[in-house]
C-alpha cells in the first residue's frame, strides 16, 4: 500500500512528472508514492525519471485507460 | 554549497530565442522536467525569446509561413494559405483555438510551467544586450533572471551536459 496517492488523470505532459517530483519530495525516504495518470507518454517518461533520479520504480501497470506507477523514494 | 565543488550533478543549458505560444513550450518543458529530474538548469533568453520573461505574457501562434500547422479550414486539416494568414485576426483566432485544445487536452500552460520553472530553481539570464534592443526595462519584467551576455552564457554552457538551442 502506498503512502500516497498522486492523481494526474487528464493532465500531459510535462505535468504527471513535475506533480510526481513535488510529492516525492515531501515524502520521507523510503516511502512511496502511487501515480494515477491517463498519458501513455507517462510510461516511458517514469522508467527514464526513476533511472536518472535513482528512486525506484516499483511497479507500472494499466487498468483500462488508467496508468499506475509505484514509486519508492531513494534514501 | 559552491556550485563548482557539486561534481557529480548533470547540468544543462538552453539558449531560448523564440516568443511565439508554440515556441515557448520546448523550453520550459525541458528546463522544468531536467529540474525534476536533479539537473541544475540554465536558460539563456535573448531576441523574441526574451518576451517569455515578462511579467505579462501575452503569447501568439503564427500562422504566417507555417507550413506544418494544419487547421480545420473548409471542411478538412489544412495549413493556412499566406494570403489568409497576413489579414488582421487571423493570428488571434489561431491562438484562441490552440490555447482552448491546450485547455482540453490537459497541457499546463505556459505561465504554469514558468512558474514550475522558477520554484524549481531554475537560473534565467535576460540578455542584456535584447533588453537595449528592445528598449524593455526591468519593470516589465518578472523578479529573479539576472542580466548577462554571451560570456555569461558561454562560461555556464562549458559546465553544462547539455547545451540547447530553442
Amino acid at each position: 500500500m502506498a503512502t500516497q496517492i498522486l492523481d494526474v488523470k487528464g493532465l500531459n505532459c510535462p505535468l504527471p512528472v513535475l506533480r510526481a517530483r513535488k510529492a516525492l519530495k515531501d515524502l520521507p525516504p523510503g516511502e512511496t508514492l502511487q501515480v494515477l495518470a491517463t498519458d501513455p507518454g507517462a510510461v516511458k517518461d517514469f522508467e527514464a525519471f526513476c533511472r536518472t533520479t535513482g528512486n525506484e520504480l516499483v511497479e507500472s501497470s494499466v487498468e483500462g485507460k488508467v496508468y499506475r506507477f509505484l514509486i519508492r523514494r531513494a534514501a | 554549497m559552491p556550485e563548482d565543488t557539486k561534481q557529480n550533478v548533470k547540468r544543462m543549458s538552453m539558449i531560448v530565442t523564440k516568443g511565439t505560444l508554440d515556441w515557448a513550450y520546448p523550453p520550459f518543458i525541458l528546463a522544468t522536467t531536467a529540474a525534476a529530474m536533479g539537473l541544475e538548469v540554465t536558460m539563456f533568453f535573448t531576441f523574441y525569446g526574451l518576451t517569455l520573461l515578462k511579467k505579462k505574457l501575452d503569447l501568439e501562434i503564427s500562422t504566417l509561413g507555417n507550413a506544418a500547422m494544419k487547421m480545420p479550414l473548409l471542411g478538412m486539416h489544412m495549413a493556412m494559405p499566406n494570403l489568409v494568414s497576413a489579414m488582421p485576426g487571423v493570428d488571434a483566432m489561431a491562438t484562441a483555438m490552440m490555447k482552448n485544445l491546450i485547455k482540453k487536452k490537459g497541457i499546463a500552460s505556459i505561465e504554469e510551467l514558468r512558474q514550475a520553472a522558477i520554484e524549481a530553481d531554475v537560473k534565467m539570464i535576460a540578455c542584456q544586450m535584447t533588453m537595449d534592443l528592445f528598449e524593455y526595462t526591468l519593470d516589465d519584467m518578472i523578479e529573479g533572471p539576472i542580466l548577462g551576455g554571451a560570456a555569461t552564457y558561454i562560461e555556464t554552457a562549458t559546465k553544462s551536459d547539455i547545451n540547447l538551442f530553442i
